[in-house]
């Protein structure tokens, strides 16, 4: 009785798309078309640019291999740059998942003033991110820094030899790292809570019922089912943080010396302000491999939740 | 603490406390700095023997006197709402096509395309600048605010294509049955029902293509060199400095008042925002 | 008013959807109620969704009022659809949902005005015409939802499981006002249902469909009395009809017919029966047991008897019961299809 399969095939194929098909690639083309021409090419682009030799002001592509990797690669400026994204990345993240989850459990309850507690951990998230790190800026200027006399009250800080915050190489990089995760911490917090919030209220009672305590119940029923989604705080945390240039651009500009330079940062000023496209690109392209592992695990958590 | 729930033990509730209240200042800490360093005299801004917490002379109004008139701010306002404006109309005609295509008529494949188009999201701006700086120069655009225009809903398209796709397949599917058996084209359906009843996800795609332009910093540093179109994420935080100077009360009170109240609007749709990070991860 | 009719109709779904529709030939009659009553995934849905064009079908054709529509979209055949979750468009207050379909079709305002009006007169909901659907009853949704179907005045009705979303004691309430509704206006409705009580209650005729194949269509009295095969026989009554094999056929008998043989007249097949579980439902009660002795042996069979007529019964006494001849219904073993009587040893 059913029609064998060549039959239906035949008869699919005699119609052709339906007319919602059609439809929806009329709808869908041009957000395809852009995404092709602005964010395609250019990364095509990025790649041939790093296995070519362009400058600002030069006209032909020559093609040179690896040559450019290889310049890069025997830069002292870059392998400072490349292990100073991982420190960068690392560090940062270890402090903001730590911190986002303490504060996602405390603020899981409501209580009174929620509201506006909430707003205040999120500004520095909202705020342009420029402007919050030029905040920072301030906080910790070399002479008039608030921190620093706070700690001299507290007699923790020579008062006439305060810290350089932004000055001195491993001080410079423990405060990019402190300003950044002090801009993430909030995002990853607010990602948490909604992990937290999706947890059934009976599991936690149930557990407490069983007899576990809070820390148990915290490590053996909470964690556990949030894991998803700290896997996917810390993803989004990874690719904001390995790719970003803003914090440090503006608290030190990669110095002192290039210490605190990040492949980002270091790619703009080798291909936008030093005006070598090739050798920038070739230093963002280094990005990619991160970027590759970000995404296939992001496609992991999403597909898992495809299936829930 | 209020609502029902296992009472806690003393020290949890006071271990919460201590955690929030801890965190609440470290975080808001620099935007309350922001505030009092704005309306100090600049003769007791700079003065190391002054408590920094109290006003040692009497509070001014000069540094907004001199933000507003002696420098860019009110232009790189401006151009910062333009280039939103702008960028919140090409991220709508772009992605609330695109997202209900994606989650109604597509099919199968329609969720891969989607989760593609989400992962172009991550593609950041510090891998394509380079390139990028060469396309705006060849469409003739550097230097001018069309070329952040052009190349934000680079960022914007993707993420609200994917956050919308979400409103829309929480949309009965029943009701655009109804609408076509009532009489409209599909696409009518479109128009006249689907985009009526999506209007708050359609905000939120609006407000957050708005902040975004506000936020975006590697672009607009990139793309734009003269002070005069630039926008205000760039604006202050590099050409309120003269040279090596830092005009910390206009500077600081140029932050707050730009980021108060994106902050405010952001904070109203944050949970829609989170909606489209968490990848599905949270139903 | 018009005919609708399906030719050769086929969906067929990817692997692991539900649904499907094999080739379904059937016509309704003017101005009749026909009900499509089968289980889930038994495409009657599907088959539902194919006649209003919401779904493209595979192969075959429909036909409303004689013309081939098959390639038309909804709007153009001439159909209005009352979908489960009543589907009323939640940002239009009920007045704007009942004037949608006019408004579509670019009917004046007057004149909408009046039809509106006229709907929400016929349903009994005009005190509501200013609320939002949030604001609304199950029930009165319902009739909202009845209403913008009925205010084009379609030549065909189309109804898909309407009454699920409504509790009980509102569902008996509402298939009776919807009853009442087709007879008043006398369009050819469709409905579609899984539950045997409203097709029973309101078709005209009842197609039961199983596996996207029409298994037998009649009326109600026809698919239960005189059943085509053994799914249509299980599938309507409750407790559903007793089946026992012998050989190469198989003998049905409705649980109220198997009565203490006492109380039947005329030729009868009579067993042993002990009951094992009693189910007291006030006037009547279900009997769950065993045939003892005989060719049927330890087979289970159920009966439902008056309260008042088996009053001596207890769980675990055995009683002699009988089925009269003319309620014994015979199918094939082989394809389960019904065929004539026969003539069976019982004891």
């Amino acid at each position: 009785m059913i029609p064998a399969p060549a039959v239906v095939d035949a008869l699919r194929r005699r119609r052709g798309p339906s007319r919602a098909t059609w439809l929806g690639i009329a709808l869908f083309s041009p957000a395809l078309v852009y995404i092709l021409a602005l964010v395609g090419l250019p990364l095509v682009l990025a790649f041939l640019y790093s296995v070519g030799d362009v400058t600002v002001g030069s006209v032909g592509y020559r093609f040179v291999g690896l040559y450019n990797f290889r310049s890069v690669l025997a830069s002292p400026a870059f392998r400072r740059a490349l292990l100073d994204s991982f420190v960068f990345t690392i560090s940062s993240q270890l402090v903001v998942i730590v911190c986002a989850n303490a504060l996602a459990l405390a603020l899981r309850e409501r209580f009174r003033g929620r509201g506006l507690v909430r707003f205040l951990v999120l500004l520095p998230w909202v705020a342009p991110v420029s402007l919050g790190a030029i905040g920072w800026k301030w906080l910790l200027d070399s002479i008039y820094s608030v921190v620093n006399w706070v700690l001299a009250q507290a007699h923790l800080v020579n008062r006439f030899d305060p810290p350089m915050w932004l000055g001195q190489p491993a001080l410079a990089m423990a405060s990019v790292i402190a300003v950044h995760s002090w801009r993430m911490i909030p995002f990853s917090t607010v990602i948490l809570l909604a992990g937290l919030t999706s947890i059934p209220k009976e599991i936690p009672e149930a557990a407490a019922v069983d007899g576990a305590g809070f820390w148990r119940t915290h490590f053996q029923i909470t964690l556990p089912m949030m894991a998803p989604i700290i896997n996917v705080a810390v993803l989004f945390g990874v690719v904001f943080t390995f790719t970003d240039m803003t914090v440090v651009y503006i608290l030190t500009r990669g110095g002192p010396y290039d210490t605190t330079q990040v492949l980002p940062s270091l790619a703009f000023f080798t291909g936008v302000l030093g005006s070598d496209l090739s050798e920038g690109a070739a230093i963002s392209v280094f990005l990619v491999p991160i970027l590759v592992v970000v995404a296939i695990l992001m496609l992991r958590v999403a597909h898992r939740a495809e299936i829930a | 603490m209020a609502g029902p729930g296992p009472r806690r033990s003393l020290a949890t509730r006071l271990g919460r406390w201590a955690i929030v209240l801890g965190f609440a200042i470290l975080l808001a800490f620099p935007f309350y700095w922001m505030a009092i360093t704005s309306f100090k005299q600049t003769a007791d801004l700079y003065d190391v023997e002054h408590d920094p917490f109290i006003f040692n002379a009497p509070p001014t109004l000069a540094h907004l006197r001199y933000l507003f008139e002696q420098t860019l701010f009110v232009r790189w306002f401006w151009n910062t709402t333009l280039a939103g404006a702008a960028v919140v109309a090409i991220t709508l005609v772009l992605a609330v096509p695109a997202a209900w295509a994606l989650a109604r008529l597509t099919g199968r494949w329609g969720q891969q395309l989607g989760i593609g188009i989400f992962l172009t999201y991550l593609v950041p701006p510090t891998l394509l600048f380079i390139p990028m700086s060469r396309v705006i120069s060849t469409l003739g655009l550097q230097d001018t605010l069309w070329a952040i225009i052009v190349t934000y809903p680079t960022f914007t398209v993707p993420f609200s294509i994917w956050l919308l796709m979400g409103f829309f397949k929480a949309i009965p599917r029943d009701l655009e049955d109804a609408a076509l058996v009532d009489g409209l084209t599909r696409f009518g359906a479109f128009v006249k029902l689907v985009i009526p009843i999506s209007l708050s996800g359609i905000l939120t795609v609006v407000i957050f293509s708005f902040t975004l332009v506000t936020q975006e910093f590697v672009y607009a540093l990139t793309f734009i060199s003269s002070a005069e179109h630039q926008t205000i994420g760039v604006g202050v935080p590099i050409f309120l400095v003269r040279g090596d100077v830092y005009y910390w009360g206009s500077l600081m009170a140029a932050c707050l008042i730009a980021s108060i109240p994106i902050a405010l609007v952001y904070n109203l749709f944050l949970d829609r925002f989170i909606a489209g990070f968490t990848v599905g991860a949270v139903k | 008013m018009a005919i609708v009719e399906t030719r050769k109709l086929t969906k067929v779904f990817g692997k692991g959807e539900e649904g499907a529709v094999n080739a379904v030939d059937l016509e309704t009659r003017d101005g009749e109620f026909l009900v499509f009553l089968g289980p889930s995934g038994s495409g009657k849905s599907t088959l539902l969704r194919m006649i209003a064009g919401l779904e493209e079908p595979t192969a075959g054709d429909v036909l409303i009022g004689g013309r081939v529509v098959t390639r038309l979209p909804p709007r153009a055949r001439g159909i209005a659809m009352v979908f489960q979750s009543y589907a009323l468009y939640p940002h239009l207050s009920v007045a704007r949902n009942i004037a949608f379909p006019l408004k579509a079709h670019g009917v004046p305002r007057e004149r909408r005005l009046e039809r509106v009006h006229w709907a929400a007169q016929l349903l009994g909901i005009g005190h509501l015409l200013e609320r939002r659907p949030r604001e609304l009853s199950g029930g009165e949704r319902q009739r909202v939802a009845l209403a913008r179907a009925i205010v084009r005045e379609p030549t065909v009705f189309l109804l898909d499981e309407p009454l699920s979303n409504l509790d009980a004691k509102l569902r008996a309430s509402a298939r009776e006002e919807l009853t009442q509704f087709h007879k008043r206006v006398g369009t050819t409705t469709i409905y579609v249902t899984h539950d045997q009580v409203e097709a029973m209650a309101m078709g005209n005729r009842i197609a039961v469909l199983e596996k996207g194949v029409v298994r037998q269509i009649g009326t109600p009295r026809e698919v239960y009395n005189e059943p085509a095969d053994t799914f249509v026989a299980t599938f309507l009554g409750s407790p559903p009809m007793n089946l026992v094999e012998a050989e190469d056929v198989i003998a049905g008998f409705r649980p109220e017919s198997l009565i203490p043989l006492a109380m039947v007249q005329g030729p009868a097949a009579a067993v042993r029966f002990r009951v094992t579980l009693l189910e007291y439902l006030g006037s009547e009660r279900i009997l769950v047991g065993v045939i003892e002795g005989g060719r049927f042996d330890g087979r289970k069979v159920i009966s439902r008897v008056a309260t008042a007529s088996s009053g001596g019964i207890g769980e675990g006494t055995a009683h002699d019961f009988a089925v009269p001849e003319q309620e014994l219904k015979f199918f094939d073993r082989a394809t389960g299809k019904r065929i004539a009587p026969r003539v069976l040893q019982w004891r």
